[in-house]
């Protein structure tokens, strides 16, 4: 046991300063591909025709829902125009749905809902999260968000094992058959003003997994849900965003699909 | 079916090929069922150890076959699954109880049989089918579906007295998407993507089992620069799912510092895939025929060599601290007959004894190419499997420099193939034991998907290691195994 007190004090702080100063840890990650419309051939369906989820439809208009959407690239390099490009654009939480999703006439800049977990909840707030047929990979990022390098206790941001301590419930996964009941049983369990954030593009919309038997829509059918949060698995710096922008710590940098840097 | 020696049989003469091949040492893989225009075809596949073809036995147009859970118990849960996915009647099963469909659940068709019509759920949950405890002072225990901390889902049982556990039951199924017939009808390059997500901690290796399958079944030749990478991408999976297993053993057996210290590798071997791929998960870079796009791997040699060095230190401090040895050794033993007998697979199966790997016994991807040990032990204690999961991680450091030094500039994809039906084996060695993907490909799209994970076969083995253990340890033996849930639900 002395071996590694000594240990950990000689590692020092790994801990970064992010979101005030510092490195976000995620450089060179893909983030939501970037859609430039101007650049879209006439009758051109490439996009649309390889996205696994259906996220984007491309006739008679270009749209992309967001909340579909797992990152996966397929449509970028399906374009051959360059209107889509790869970006480094993961930091996709947004208060109103709409907000995922880009159309030609879409308003970027429009006013968003205001932060609901403001006041006392902006400096400490109590995580009870759910797996609702996730693939364990949005559980690895938010496992991660303890790790020494993230270390989400610095934000005042802690993980409860009980509902009735929970002033936020996190969900993973496209909600499934049997998660349906549990996740309400949860969520009934929680103390008032209580706040749902969807996490992942699972939990937003169900996709890749919202046809079938074996699927689900995501979370917002069966609660409400405050932030959103699309991303396959969503990095742990914008699984710390989206709690941010729950509290009104961060602004939201997508509005009406458009990537605000 | 590529790599296999293939024998149909009737339903009758199964028993009597079963228990030839078990005579002879080998081993079951997996068995599922798949609906053809000639009525249902069983399927079982046999592994006859390194370098052979596997045996693969065939019963045609029956929808009823004996049970062989009895001779070859690490059968039952894929006779089970027949029964509740596939409409198959299994007879004489041992434990003929649900394993994915909960009690009081019912589905109105099979999902992975032969009527084209999306099942629908029908009746409430009822708890699971468990033996009767007839003791005095005996507690019970349930433990999720929603559990504590950032968990998988799933339910667990525990009656126990005092401190010792009598019976354990850990009902699993509560994550099941459907996957196999959400597979059904893509286009066979849409099934990547599908792939990656079915286990996420093991993108790599489901892709690569995946790709490796349908490539079979359409007769694609991988070119070697990207099968180099392929095998680089899947060490480095390895690596990072290694030292989160050290950072749960260490949380668990509460050094907390060592627990701090092995999530900041897994961070730092996550952010270096990050730069590497562009995915943390190393997601959306492998496809049928290869590679979607190349990879630079320049300053990868000098970013794994600190790693490496850290790791090491890292695994040498936690060989030298007592208090993490005296909870590992003696916790959780798997005999090695019930290893074999009940499917063990990967560190689990090499720390009881089994010297059993998928890269070395059936090398794909470039493992034939290249040298690495495999760790084995005898002991089959959480001490064993962590000394093979410590093992396997220098073997992983010492994998990725081999691969990467091989690497010469050329093509990473093949030519799309003239072929547009077939039917193919892929797998791969995860860090969690072995992968198995079966495909049947009609018209360039997927008539039907199996998928063996790793975690599928140790889930079944884990509970032989708590009945009549202590309650303190569970979570030590838990972790010691290093499991999965999405991956089994499937």
């Amino acid at each position: 046991m002395p071996l590694w007190t000594w240990v950990g004090l000689k590692a020092g702080k790994a801990t970064t300063a992010w979101p005030g100063r510092g490195a976000d840890g995620q450089e060179g990650v893909y983030g939501m591909p970037r859609l430039d419309a101007t650049r879209c051939q006439p009758d051109c369906i490439g996009c649309a025709a390889h996205c696994p989820t259906g996220a984007i439809s491309a006739a008679p208009r270009v749209a992309l829902d967001y909340g579909h959407c797992i990152a996966c690239q397929a449509c970028v390099e399906a374009c051959p125009a360059g209107a889509l490009q790869t970006s480094s654009d993961w930091a996709f939480a947004v208060r109103d749905r709409d907000d995922l999703v880009w159309r030609e006439d879409g308003r970027p800049g429009a006013p968003t809902r205001p932060a609901p977990a403001t006041g006392t909840f902006a400096k400490s707030l109590h995580i009870r999260h759910i797996d609702a047929g996730s693939c364990n990979g949005c559980e690895s990022e938010l496992a991660a968000l303890n790790n020494p390098f993230y270390n989400l206790h610095r934000l005042g941001i802690f993980f409860t094992p009980s509902p009735r301590f929970a002033d936020v419930l996190l969900v993973t996964g496209p909600v499934v058959e049997a998660m349906r009941a549990p996740l309400l049983a949860a969520y009934a369990a929680m103390p008032e003003p209580r706040f749902v954030v969807a996490t992942g593009t699972c939990a937003v919309s169900g996709a890749p997994f919202a046809a079938g038997y074996g699927g689900g829509g995501g979370v917002s059918p069966l609660i409400p849900v405050d932030v959103w949060l699309p991303g396959c698995p969503p990095n742990p710096a914008a699984l710390i965003q989206a709690l941010l922008v729950l509290q009104g710590r961060m602004p939201v940098r997508v509005r009406g699909g458009r990537y605000e840097p | 079916m590529n790599d296999c020696d293939e024998r149909v049989l009737s339903a009758e003469a199964l028993a009597i090929a079963a228990q030839t091949a078990l005579n002879e040492g080998h081993r079951f893989e997996m068995a599922y069922a798949r609906p053809t225009p000639h009525g249902p075809e069983i399927l079982y596949l046999v592994n006859r150890g390194r370098g052979r073809p596997f045996l693969l036995l065939r019963v045609q147009g029956v929808r009823e076959v004996p049970s062989l859970a009895a001779i070859a118990p690490l059968l039952g849960w894929y006779e089970r699954e027949m029964m509740e996915l596939s409409g198959i009647a299994v007879t004489g099963h041992p434990e003929p109880y649900p394993l994915l469909i909960h009690e009081g659940r019912r589905l109105s068709v099979p999902p992975l049989g032969e009527d084209p019509e999306e099942p629908v759920w029908s009746g409430e949950a009822a708890p699971p089918t468990m033996p009767e405890i007839e003791a005095d002072q005996v507690q019970d225990l349930v433990w999720g579906p929603i559990r504590g901390d950032v968990l998988e889902t799933g339910e667990f049982h525990f009656s126990y007295i005092g401190e010792a556990i009598i019976h354990y039951h850990a009902r699993l199924g509560y994550k099941h998407r459907g996957l196999e017939r959400r597979f059904q009808g893509l286009p066979a390059a849409l099934g990547v993507p599908m792939a990656e997500r079915v286990s996420g901690v093991g993108s790599v290796c489901h892709a690569l089992a995946y790709c490796q399958a349908v490539e079979a079944a359409l007769g694609i030749d991988v070119p070697p620069r990207a099968r180099l990478l392929r095998t680089l991408l899947a060490e480095i999976e390895r690596l990072y799912n290694h030292c989160h297993y050290f950072a749960l053993l260490a949380k668990t057996t509460t050094l907390k510092v060592a627990a701090a210290e092995a999530e900041l590798l897994e961070e730092r071997v996550k952010q270096m895939a990050g730069r590497l791929t562009g995915s943390r998960f190393l997601r959306n870079l492998l496809c049928v025929g290869g590679l979607r796009r190349d990879i630079g791997h320049e300053g990868l040699d000098r970013v794994l060599t600190e790693l490496g060095r850290d790791i090491h230190a890292h695994l040498d401090r936690l060989g030298r601290t007592a208090g993490y040895l005296d909870r590992l050794i003696g916790t959780g033993v798997l005999a090695r007959d019930v290893a074999f007998d009940q499917g063990a697979t990967g560190p689990v199966a090499r720390a009881s004894g089994l010297d059993r790997d998928m890269r070395r016994d059936h090398p794909y991807a470039a493992y034939g190419d290249l040298r690495f040990l495999v760790p084995v032990r005898e002991a089959g204690d959480a001490k064993a499997r962590a000394d093979v999961r410590g093992e396997s991680v220098r073997e992983a450091l010492a994998l990725i420099a081999q691969a990467s030094a091989r690497l010469t500039p050329g093509p990473i994809r093949a030519q799309a193939p003239g072929k547009t039906s077939g039917e193919g084996l892929g797998w791969a060695e995860t860090p969690r034991g072995s992968l198995f993907y079966a495909v049947h490909v009609e018209e360039g799209r997927l008539a039907r998907v199996k998928i063996k994970s790793p975690s599928f076969s140790n889930w079944r083995v884990f509970p032989f290691t708590v009945h009549a253990s202590n309650m303190m340890d569970y979570a030590i033996n838990e972790a010691s195994f290093g499991l999965t849930i999405a991956g089994v639900d499937r």
